[in-house]
C-alpha cells in the first residue's frame, strides 16, 4: 500500500476511536490552558514572535556563514564536526565512531533526526545495545513503535497500558500511579547511563557565535547522557543554528511556553566541547553530525523556506483539528502535524506525500500558534498547487473547465440550475454508493438542502 | 569534494533566490531588525521583572513555589549553613557530593559527612550513591526562577544531575533580573575560554510523559533546594 492509501485507512480508523479522542482532547486541553497562562506573562508575545521570526530568518538566509562559524568555534574547543548529506552518510559516521571506540552500550536522549535516519535500527543491526532515556521515548521503544508526537512521544497511552508494558518487558508489579511508573523507568535507566560507553543526543539550537549546542529537556536524561559516557555524539539538522548566544534569551522561554506551557523548561543546557583542561567530568570526545538530508531542497524553495525556522516546539500539532482527530501515527512521518505535512513532501518527495497537504481544513490555527510565525497553512495550499502543477489530474481539470463554461454563461447557468432541485429528489437513491460522484463527502455527511426558490425567482414574485 | 563543501555548495545555490522577510504575508512587513535592535528588544518582550532587589527576590521566590523548588533567603552565611545542617539531619544524609569553592568548603566543614569531591576525577557510582549534591552556581535568574550553573562553577556536569537532591548555595549578589542579563554575565565572565557545559536549571527534574501528569524526579534530582544569603 502506498503512503496515501495507508494514511487514509489509518486516519479513518482512528477518527472513529472515541477512547483515543478522549485521551488526546484531555491531554491537549491541559496544554492549551498552561500555554495561555505562560503566554500572558510575556510583555508582548506578538512582538516576541516577530523578533524570533526575524532572528531565524537571518540564521537560515545566511546559513552557510553561520554553519562555518559554528564548526570553527566548536572545533577550536576540541569538538569534532562531521557533515552528512543524507541519512546513509550520517548512519555511517555514527557507526564508525561507535565501532572505533569498541563500544557496547549506547544511551540516547531524544533525537528526532535519529528517527529520521532510522539510527536505532542501524545500531542494533550492527550489534549494539541502544536505550532511549527520555521516558516517553523509552516507553515507545519498548513497544517497538514510532513516537506519537515529536514532543510528547507516548501521549496516546494510558497509565494502565504503560503498567502492562512494564510488567511484560521489565517484570515489574502493576501500578496505576504515574509516579511509580516513572520511578521504575528511573531505576532501570540509572544503570544504563552509568554502563553506557556512548551518549547520543539531539540539539534544539546550535549557537554559531560560540560553537555550542543547546539542549532543552525536562527530565534530566539528556544531562546524564551528555555527562557520563566517554563519548558524546550530537546529531542535528543543519537548520538548527542561531547566530548569537544572546538569542537564547528569547528562544528558550518561547520554546518552553509554546512547546509545553512552561515559562522555561527544566534544563536548558549548552555543550561547547568535550571535557576541557581542569574539568573533572564530561566526555573525552564530542562529535557533532550536521545532517542535510534534503533540507537544502526546502531551502531552495524561497516560498516555503521559512519552514526551516521551525524550532520543533510542537505547538502546531497541539492546536490542529486534524492532528486531534487522526493522532500522530496516522501521518506515517517522523514529524507529525502541520509542520510535518509541510516539510515531509520536501524531505521525502512531493508526489508520495502530497496527500498530507490535502488533509487540512486550512483553518490557520497552526500559523497563529507558531512561535516563529511560519506561514504553515499557506504552505499547505502552495504544496497542493505544486503537486497538481507537476502532475495534473485529468478529471479535475475537465471538471473545472466545464464549471468555467457553465459559470460564464448566464443562459447555461439558468437552464441547468433547476436541475439541482430535481437532482436532490433522486440523490438519496444513490447516496454514498459507487454511482454517487460526491460519495467521499456524502458517506458521512448530509448534503445541504437546495433552496425551494432562487433569489431571482423570489425577487420576481415578491409582493 | 568533501561533504562539507557539497552541503555548503547546495546552501549557497539555494540562497541565490531571496526569501520574503518574516511577517510579509502580504501585510506590509518591515525589514528584519538588526542584531543590536534584537538584543535591545528581547528584554522588552519577555515577562516583566521588578527594578529593586526586593522585587526580584520576591519574583524568584514566587517562581520557585510554582516550580516546586525549595528556596530560602537567609540573613547571613551562618544562617545558611545552619539551614543546610537542619536539612541534612531531617533527611538523614549519610554522604554528599560536592566541589571546592568558598561556600561549599564551608558547608562541607559544617556537615562533617563523607564527601565525594567532584573537583577532581571521581567514581560515578560513588556520586550516584550520595544523598545530595551540594554546589555553587554562576547566577540566579529572577525572571524564570532558574539557577545558572557551569562545569567550572558547580563541580562539573554530573554533580547537579546525578544525586537525588541538588542543593545550591548562592549569595544575594548573584541574583540577576532576566535571561538577557544572565547570558551577558556568561559572556563577560568566561568568553572566549568558555567551560564545556552550562545549564539553566529551573526546578527539580520533571516529566509529564504519562497522561501529561506532572511527576518530579524523572531522571535528575527529585528535589532542588536553593539557599541564598
Amino acid at each position: 500500500m502506498n503512503a496515501a492509501a495507508e494514511f487514509k485507512k489509518d486516519a479513518t480508523r482512528i477518527t472513529r476511536d472515541l477512547r483515543h479522542r478522549a485521551l488526546i482532547q484531555t491531554a491537549l486541553g491541559k496544554y492549551v490552558v498552561a500555554r495561555d497562562a505562560k503566554k500572558s506573562k510575556f510583555q508582548n508575545w506578538q512582538e516576541a514572535r516577530q523578533t524570533a521570526a526575524e532572528i531565524k530568518w537571518d540564521a537560515i538566509n545566511h546559513l552557510d556563514k553561520h554553519l562555518i562559524q559554528f564548526a570553527e568555534k566548536l572545533e577550536a574547543h576540541g569538538g569534532k564536526v562531521h557533515w552528512a548529506s543524507n541519512a546513509e552518510q550520517a548512519r555511517e559516521i555514527i557507526l564508525k565512531i561507535v565501532a572505533d571506540k569498541k563500544a557496547r552500550a549506547i544511551i540516547k536522549s531524544k533525537v528526532m533526526t535519529g528517527e529520521e535516519i532510522h539510527l536505532n535500527d542501524a545500531l542494533e543491526k550492527a550489534g549494539f545495545e541502544v536505550v532511549e532515556s527520555d521516558l516517553g521515548e523509552y516507553i515507545v521503544q519498548l513497544r517497538h513503535e514510532a513516537p506519537y508526537h515529536f514532543v510528547f512521544p507516548a501521549m496516546h497511552l494510558t497509565r494502565g497500558e504503560i503498567s502492562d508494558l512494564f510488567q511484560k518487558e521489565l517484570g515489574t508489579a502493576p501500578t496505576d500511579s504515574p509516579e511509580e511508573l516513572t520511578m521504575i523507568a528511573r531505576r532501570v535507566l540509572r544503570g544504563k547511563y552509568i554502563a553506557a560507553d556512548i551518549g547520543i543526543s539531539g540539539a534544539n539550537f546550535a549557537i554559531a557565535e560560540t560553537g555550542m549546542v543547546s539542549i532543552t529537556e525536562n527530565e534530566g536524561n539528556a544531562r546524564l547522557t551528555c555527562a557520563l559516557p566517554k563519548v558524546h555524539i550530537t546529531l542535528m539538522g543543519i537548520e538548527k543554528v542561531l547566530p548569537r548566544l544572546d538569542d537564547l534569551a528569547l528562544f528558550l522561554p518561547m520554546l518552553g511556553t509554546a512547546g509545553a506551557g512552561q515559562a522555561i523548561t527544566c534544563y536548558n543546557s549548552l555543550y561547547g566541547g568535550p571535557r576541557q583542561p581542569g574539568e573533572s567530568d564530561g566526555p573525552e570526545e564530542f562529535h557533532v553530525v550536521l545532517l542535510d538530508n534534503k533540507r537544502t531542497h526546502l531551502l531552495a524553495d524561497p516560498e516555503q523556506r521559512d519552514a526551516l525556522h521551525c524550532i520543533r516546539c510542537g505547538a502546531c500539532l497541539n492546536v490542529c483539528p486534524i492532528y486531534k482527530n487522526i493522532g500522530g501515527h496516522a501521518y506515517g512521518t517522523t514529524y507529525q502535524g502541520p509542520i510535518g505535512s509541510v516539510i515531509t513532501p520536501h524531505l521525502r518527495g512531493l508526489q508520495d506525500w502530497k496527500h498530507l497537504s490535502f488533509a487540512s481544513s486550512l483553518c490557520g490555527a497552526c500559523t497563529s500558534a507558531c512561535p516563529v510565525k511560519i506561514d504553515l497553512h499557506h504552505h499547505l495550499l502552495q504544496s497542493r498547487r505544486n503537486a497538481r502543477g507537476q502532475k495534473p489530474l485529468w478529471w479535475e481539470k475537465t471538471a473545472f473547465k466545464m464549471f468555467a463554461v457553465v459559470a460564464n454563461s448566464a443562459f447555461i447557468w439558468n437552464t441547468i440550475k433547476p436541475l439541482a432541485r430535481l437532482g436532490q429528489i433522486f440523490h438519496p437513491l444513490i447516496k454514498a454508493t459507487l454511482l454517487d460522484p460526491a460519495r467521499v463527502w456524502t458517506a458521512t455527511r448530509e448534503l445541504p438542502k437546495v433552496a425551494p426558490q432562487t433569489f431571482k425567482e423570489y425577487w420576481r414574485t415578491r409582493k | 569534494m568533501s561533504e562539507r563543501e557539497a552541503i555548503l555548495g547546495r546552501i549557497r545555490e539555494a540562497l541565490t533566490v531571496p526569501a520574503p522577510v518574516p511577517g510579509a504575508h502580504g501585510d506590509g512587513a518591515s525589514d528584519p531588525v538588526s542584531e543590536a535592535e534584537a538584543a535591545i528588544h528581547i528584554s522588552d518582550w519577555l515577562p516583566p521583572v521588578g527594578e529593586s532587589f526586593e522585587d526580584q527576590a520576591r519574583l524568584f521566590a514566587a517562581n520557585s513555589t510554582d516550580l516546586k523548588t525549595d528556596f530560602h533567603l537567609l540573613d547571613n552565611r551562618e544562617a545558611m549553613l545552619a539551614k543546610l545542617q537542619s536539612i541534612a539531619l531531617e533527611d538523614g544524609w549519610k554522604k554528599v557530593g560536592s566541589h571546592h569553592g568558598a561556600l561549599t568548603d564551608a558547608a562541607i566543614a559544617q556537615l562533617g559527612l563523607p564527601v565525594c569531591d567532584t573537583s577532581v576525577a571521581y567514581d560515578v557510582n560513588h556520586l550516584e550513591s550520595c544523598d545530595a549534591g551540594i554546589s555553587e552556581c554562576d547566577a540566579l535568574v529572577a525572571q524564570t526562577g532558574s539557577v545558572l550553573v557551569s562545569s567550572r562553577s558547580a563541580g562539573g556536569r554530573a554533580l547537579s544531575a546525578l544525586p537525588p537532591h541538588h542543593v545550591v548555595l548562592a549569595t544575594r549578589s548573584q541574583l540577576l533580573s532576566d535571561l538577557p542579563s544572565a547570558i551577558a554575565l556568561l559572556k563577560s565572565k568566561y568568553a572566549p575560554g568558555f567551560p564545556s557545559f552550562f545549564s539553566f536549571i529551573t526546578g527539580p527534574s520533571r516529566t509529564g510523559d504519562i497522561e501529561r501528569i506532572l511527576v518530579l524526579g524523572a531522571h535528575g534530582p527529585k528535589k532542588l533546594t536553593i539557599l541564598c544569603y
